[in-house]
């Protein structure tokens, strides 16, 4: 039984690395590679869920690597917030490799496509899972070496400058994080999270140890495009192949957005008047500025990246408020955007091969032509801006209800102010895209001998997955709820990891 | 690239199989003592560049036999499957296994999956390596 456990939990991260080794060893045949990318994800979503049914039904699953036992050993740790990250991973992983039959080309391929493809799964995977705070670093690094990689594939001008950004407010943000793993190894000797929840009740020296929680907000605070320093994100997401758009949009700074909730909740829980209060108007200020700045933008694409912005910002205010609703609605939010956004995203790929451009004002007549696409846009827009019976409604409505029961008045009224601008911008696209008549003189750049069949499934897919958290959204609402209970009670992580005979000693140790 | 220094291809013709001895010396003593896949997949590229440099870029591949991608590939195949043998004897996933063989002469042959890891490290480290090298070179022709 343990052996299922075990392999279960690192099955999400060595199937993408093995998938990765694979579609490197037969780089000579397209094909292949194609197949190794479908069937991999396939693969991994089949694991992933397996894993979030054994987290539910135990509570958190603990595997020792190599069998050396926490805390010296490193161990990786599914509760249900990594259950749930790991899924999505694995929804969005197979969407895009769906996705990818259609929109990547042989040139791409040639580059190495599919196999930093699967690599950038296994860093994000291995970041969900982790139960060790510089393992969580070396995911980290796994998962920007091939996105970087990833960004600039096909190395065209566009895809060099944003890169550059990216790069840089990267690299600086994994130094600041390094560099607070540093102090916290220090401070507490030990680099297991849990071992370091513990022992961070000893230290005296209370204002360090919210320094370094400051250090480690920066840090995720950039990695998941938080104000004030969001501008890589805009600058890079719309510029690589749609696919590739996709699959960061929906799961790159969502892991930044995973290691504040870990962290904050687990780690950093002592300060929480001055650390959270911050972490509220960081989160006020995300709303404001991405959503304004989607406003100015008419680039398909661009708009689409200021709004990972602004929802950024819905997802850090559930962690700001710390209640357990508010937990419990950041999840939900988590969730519903990283389906919602990463649709969008293809969704634009699709119109791009159709129309031949990313500008709305070179767009349009698409409800004419494809009513149907028409549809599937309605829906993860609507659900993005908040309408109900969609998703995005509840995961919105019940961040707002957490914020008035805390009576968070302006954080609240900001979320509705967002919510409502958010429906705009989608109104915006829907207008300017599918509605008004197609401007003279602009065609299609793609040749039309194209096969386009394989962007639908997943687009189809991902948008009905919206409705169905929207309609039967309970199942959902108690996995959220659920991992809303663990975050917040950490003594459970904790026990998990650490073992019940290794807490007391350390007790007896403090006597 | 080609340097036609008559000093530096002697040198290179006898250099390359002592380093790639080396590499290999520097592999199989890794677990214990400062060594390790890492470092001799290092000295076996450097082996093949120092090649490169004395010969050209056509000799290099040629005495690479294969394509540095391939390597990359099946190193990173082997590395990861070297941990999979402990998940089916029931341990956590790279748990160390260790198999010893007594040698006819006396003494045991101890043989273990941190090796087959290392191996596949080594693989990675000279593919990676000669990939990136050998594009230079070739784009600078």
């Amino acid at each position: 039984m343990s052996a299922y456990i075990d392999a279960l939990i690192a099955l999400p991260i060595i199937i993408p690395l093995l998938a990765g080794a694979l579609s490197l060893v037969f780089w000579r045949s397209h094909a292949a590679q194609r197949w190794m990318g479908v069937l991999g994800t396939l693969l991994l979503l089949i694991v992933s869920v397996h894993l979030l049914l054994e987290t539910w039904e135990q509570d958190h699953l603990v595997m020792h690597m190599g069998g050396w036992h926490a805390p010296f050993g490193i161990v990786l740790v599914s509760d249900m917030l990594a259950a749930i990250m790991v899924i999505l991973t694995g929804i969005i992983g197979f969407a895009t490799a769906v996705y990818s039959l259609s929109d990547i080309g042989e040139r791409h391929e040639r580059f190495g496509y599919y196999p930093l493809f699967h690599l950038l799964l296994a860093g994000v995977n291995g970041a969900f899972l982790t139960g060790d705070i510089f393992n969580l670093y070396v995911w980290f690094e796994v998962m920007l070496v091939a996105s970087f990689a990833l960004l600039i594939l096909g190395g065209e001008r566009a895809q060099m400058e944003g890169a550059i950004k990216y790069v840089t407010l990267n690299l600086v943000s994994s130094m600041l994080f390094l560099t607070a793993i540093g102090l916290l190894y220090g401070l507490t000797g030990t680099l297991n999270m849990a071992d370091i929840a513990v022992r961070l009740g000893e230290v005296e020296d209370t204002g360090l140890v919210t320094v370094i929680a400051m250090l480690f907000m920066v840090s995720f605070g950039i990695k998941a495009a938080a104000f004030p320093l969001f501008f890589w994100l805009p600058a890079s997401y719309h510029t690589p192949k749609v696919a590739v758009s996709a699959l960061f949009a929906g799961m790159l700074t969502k892991v930044g957005v995973y290691a504040l909730f870990r962290v904050f909740t687990l780690i950093f829980d002592q300060d929480v008047d001055y650390t959270h209060e911050i972490l509220l108007w960081i989160a006020m200020l995300t709303m404001l500025t991405g959503v304004l700045g989607a406003a100015a933008q008419f680039e398909f694409r661009r708009i689409l990246s200021f709004h990972i912005i602004s929802q950024i910002g819905y997802m850090i205010l559930g962690l700001a408020l710390f209640t357990p609703l508010a937990i419990l609605g950041g999840v939900f939010y988590i969730l519903h955007h990283i389906i919602v956004k990463a649709n969008l995203f293809l969704i634009s790929g699709l119109t791009y091969q159709l129309k031949g451009s990313h500008e709305l004002k070179e767009l349009g007549g698409l409800y004419r032509s494809h009513p149907m696409l028409g549809l599937l846009f309605m829906v993860p827009a609507l659900s993005l801006a908040g309408l109900p019976p969609l998703a995005g409604f509840f995961a919105k409505f019940i961040i707002i209800r957490a914020g008035i029961e805390v009576e968070a008045w302006l954080a609240v009224g900001v979320a509705l102010v967002v919510g409502l601008l958010t429906l705009y911008s989608m109104v915006k696209i829907w207008n300017e895209v599918f509605w008004k008549a197609q401007p003279a003189g602009i065609g299609p750049a793609r040749s039309p001998g194209r096969s386009l069949f394989w962007m639908w499934p997943p687009i189809i897919g991902l948008a009905l997955t919206t409705v169905a958290i929207g309609l039967y959204g309970q199942p959902v609402f108690e996995m959220a709820e659920r991992s809303a209970e663990q975050l917040l009670d950490t003594s459970r992580y904790i026990e998990a990891v650490l073992g019940a005979d290794y807490i007391e000693s350390l007790q007896e140790m403090r006597r | 690239m080609n340097m036609q220094s008559l000093i530096l291809r002697t040198a290179g013709n006898f250099l390359l199989p002592l380093l790639l001895l080396f590499s290999v010396f520097l592999l199989l003593r890794g677990h214990d003592e400062p060594g390790g896949g890492f470092i001799a997949g290092l000295v076996a590229a450097g082996a093949i560049v120092l090649y490169l440099f004395a010969m050209d870029i056509a000799d290099a591949r040629r005495v690479l036999r294969v394509d540095p991608r391939d390597l990359l590939g099946a190193g990173m195949a082997i590395a990861v499957l070297s941990g999979a043998p402990a998940a089916f004897l029931g341990q956590p996933y790279f748990t160390a296994q260790w198999w010893e063989f007594a040698l006819p002469g006396g003494g045991e042959l101890k043989l273990s999956t941190v090796l087959i890891f290392d191996i596949g490290v080594y693989l990675v480290v000279v593919g990676a390596v000669l990939t990136i090298i050998l594009n230079l070179a070739e784009a600078e022709d």
